[in-house]
């Protein structure tokens, strides 16, 4: 069975792959999407935080000896608490200003970043050997699905889904959203608001060196890993809506699926196609797919 | 109109004249621009060691001591080329650069090139892969020192086909080098009785090759051709591992490969990988030698064949402007040209008349981890491909410049 000149397997291949991509992608996304919807704080920081992500697990296996399985719970921890220090010193200074002032501060400090992991370690990267348990794959008859993959979707479907949860569905989570909205009324109540937003960005953060981790076994762990990334993410986060948490899910998925037929069909168009919908989704609904006009 | 023809005539009879009156050496200094990738995914490649080479260079010839005045500038070209030309014009014009050096991504030098030509400089390519810089975009202003896309594929397409790899996939960067790449390569392939089963063109830099990996895994291709460089072919390798590409009985063809592409892998999942560089730090006493010497001040990091390509034309370039007595560009490209080459890591070479620098090429062969003695030994030198077989022959590559 052929689907526009494309064996029908390999398409499935194919979506599987673009699914996979955009585990990435939604994993990336929600971290802005939380950090917009709570703190107003456009977090340009983001895909250099990633990069972060993948060396402290570079670091933790080379100077400490310490795999996989233990960087997936303390890297989210060492760069989450970079993010709190950021938050406390930085960005707090910046909430009664424009969204400007706060882009301006990320993306210096992104570039910063950047450049000294660049002078420390070069630009070709550095290699990281994936866990044991994660290696070979299945033959699923129509294509090879390395393990490593199967585990990708499966963790950033979890760690997406129970973010969402707790945010839209716990006491907890009332708690954040009102205190975007109101921050001197929930205050009233005995919420310590300023402690709470500062654990809200290190989370974000967290969430991006999480993904730099997964993300170290199979990409290049470079300083510029994060950069050739976040320019998708942010066009994923427009397209979902500004702070949506559920839209910058789905879109992470669906546009990792977009992304992975475009790669079949015409591969040229592969990075632009992404900005083709966010210029479209932007013309007819500029709040993004499931964003609210405020 | 008549007397705007006359003062238009007047002012370029005093450009003119001002342009003789001019001492031999401009200004009094030679400078040395090296424009390159000091950020990006070729910085590693390139970069500020390629501006540490020439530095080296500067030195080694012994400038200061001649009582020749030679300054080195450096600036980071992005990968783009608008951003690259803007830089060129700017030297050129603005800040009295004499000799622009390196460039990687062709499409950029591609740009300089032209440029170049226009302002009457001299123009070094050293990081750049397009064999269009001595074909059919030769300049008598361009002289192309380290390597081309021709040897990369006439080394390792003709060596690979003649193993029994004979049906190909590329998996190519979609720009002007990945293009010549892939062209030369599959005219290699073709000649030597292999057939291409197919291509795909990825977005340039690319993060994940999962998808154009499946496409060459269903091609049924015994080799995949990676007609792409720097990050692009260190994420295809670990992916094409990941996929189980290698294990399923197809191999790889790294067409462009650098040592510090095969650091970033790790021995692990690079060994047995084949590839020709034109240059590798432990061939003799001498490229050993100047490797220490370069490593130590580089971070410990060993220079790839672009640096040392820098390094050998800016050593050239000084002793042509040493025997031409001007830093003239077109005069010095043509003594560069006339005189024999003669440095301590390419050894002895000429520079034939479409601007290619002529040297030996190496097919070389990863290390396992057993094999290798420690960080940067990587290789074994598989094959030497002679000086006069390493690069393309004059009469093919459509060089203006050529009488047929």
């Amino acid at each position: 069975m052929e689907i526009f000149g494309v064996p029908a397997q390999a398409l499935f291949g194919q979506l599987l792959i673009g699914l996979i991509n955009g585990s990435f992608y939604a994993l990336l996304s929600l971290g802005l999407a939380v950090i917009f919807g709570l703190l107003n704080i456009i977090n340009f920081t983001h895909g250099a935080q990633y990069t972060m992500g993948a060396f402290v697990a570079y670091l933790l296996l080379n100077k400490l000896g310490l795999g996989y399985w233990a960087a997936l719970a303390i890297v989210p921890l060492i760069v989450g608490a970079t993010g709190v220090i950021i938050e406390r010193f930085m960005l707090k200074r910046l909430y009664q200003l424009d969204h400007l002032y706060g882009l301006l501060l990320t993306f210096g400090l992104a570039l910063i970043i950047q450049g000294l992991l660049r002078n420390a370690y070069g630009s070709s990267g550095l290699p990281y050997t994936m866990p044991e348990q994660l290696r070979g794959g299945q033959n699923l008859g129509f294509m090879f699905l390395p393990n490593y993959r199967v585990w990708v979707i499966v963790a950033s479907l979890t760690v997406c889904l129970s973010t969402w949860f707790v945010i839209e569905k716990t006491k907890l989570g009332s708690y954040l959203r009102a205190a975007t909205e109101n921050p001197p009324l929930v205050q009233a109540f005995g919420v310590n608001v300023p402690r709470m937003i500062t654990l809200t960005y290190g989370f974000g953060v967290g969430l991006a060196a999480l993904a730099g981790v997964m993300a170290a076994p199979i990409y290049q762990v470079s300083p510029q890993m994060g950069g050739d990334l976040i320019i998708v993410v942010f066009a994923v986060v427009v397209i979902g809506g500004m702070g949506s948490i559920m839209g910058s899910i789905v879109t992470g998925f669906s546009l990792g699926l977009i992304e992975g037929l475009t790669k079949v069909f015409y591969p040229e168009a592969s990075n632009t196609v992404i900005f083709i919908i966010m210029a479209i989704v932007l013309l007819i609904r500029p709040a993004g797919l499931f964003g609210t006009q405020k | 109109m008549k007397k705007k023809l006359l003062s238009t005539l007047v002012a370029a009879a005093c450009a003119l004249a001002a342009l003789a009156a001019q001492a031999q050496i401009s200004d009094g200094v030679i400078k040395i621009g090296v424009l390159n990738d000091q950020s990006g995914l070729y910085a590693d490649i390139a970069g500020p060691g390629s501006t540490l080479a020439a530095r080296m260079a500067v030195e080694d010839f012994g400038a200061a001591k001649k009582g020749m005045k030679v300054e080195v500038v450096s600036a980071d070209h992005q990968n783009k080329p608008d951003i690259g030309s803007n830089i060129a014009r700017t030297w050129y014009d603005v800040d009295k650069v004499d000799a622009i050096f390196d460039v990687p991504t062709s499409s950029v030098a591609l740009a300089v090139s032209q440029i170049t030509r226009e302002k009457g400089k001299a123009f070094l390519v050293s990081g750049a892969a397009t064999s269009d810089l001595t074909g059919k975009a030769c300049s008598p202003n361009t002289i192309h020192w380290t390597y081309d896309t021709w040897m990369l594929a006439n080394g390792t397409g003709s060596a690979i086909v003649k193993t029994g790899g004979d049906s190909w996939f590329f998996i190519t960067a979609d720009y002007a080098f990945g293009h010549a790449l892939e062209r030369d390569t599959e005219a290699v392939v073709l000649k030597s009785g292999g057939k291409v089963l197919g291509k795909v063109r990825h977005p340039f830099p690319g993060t994940d090759f999962s998808s154009f990996l499946l496409q060459a895994q269903a091609s049924k291709a015994k080799i995949i051709g990676l007609a792409n460089a720097g990050g692009d072919t260190i994420n295809s390798i670990k992916q094409a591992a990941e996929f189980g590409i290698v294990k399923g009985g197809q191999n790889l063809a790294g067409l462009l490969v650098f040592i510090t592409d095969i650091h970033g892998i790790g021995l692990p999942t690079a060994q047995g990988l084949i590839f020709t560089e034109s240059w590798y730090w432990d061939l003799n006493d001498a490229s050993r030698a100047w490797a220490k010497r370069f490593a130590a001040a580089n971070g410990g990091k060993y220079p790839s064949m672009v640096q040392a390509g820098v390094y050998a034309s800016v050593l050239h370039y000084l002793k042509a402007v040493e025997a031409a007595k001007t830093d003239d560009g077109t005069k010095v490209i043509a003594q560069m040209k006339a005189m024999p080459t003669d440095d301590p890591l390419f050894g002895k070479g000429t520079i034939r008349a479409d601007g290619r620098k002529i040297h030996p090429a190496y097919l070389v062969e990863v290390k396992s981890p057993a094999e290798s003695k420690g960080p940067y030994d990587y290789y074994k030198i598989r094959a030497t491909i002679p000086a006069d077989q390493a690069f393309r022959p004059m009469d093919q590559g459509d060089c203006p410049l050529v009488k047929k």
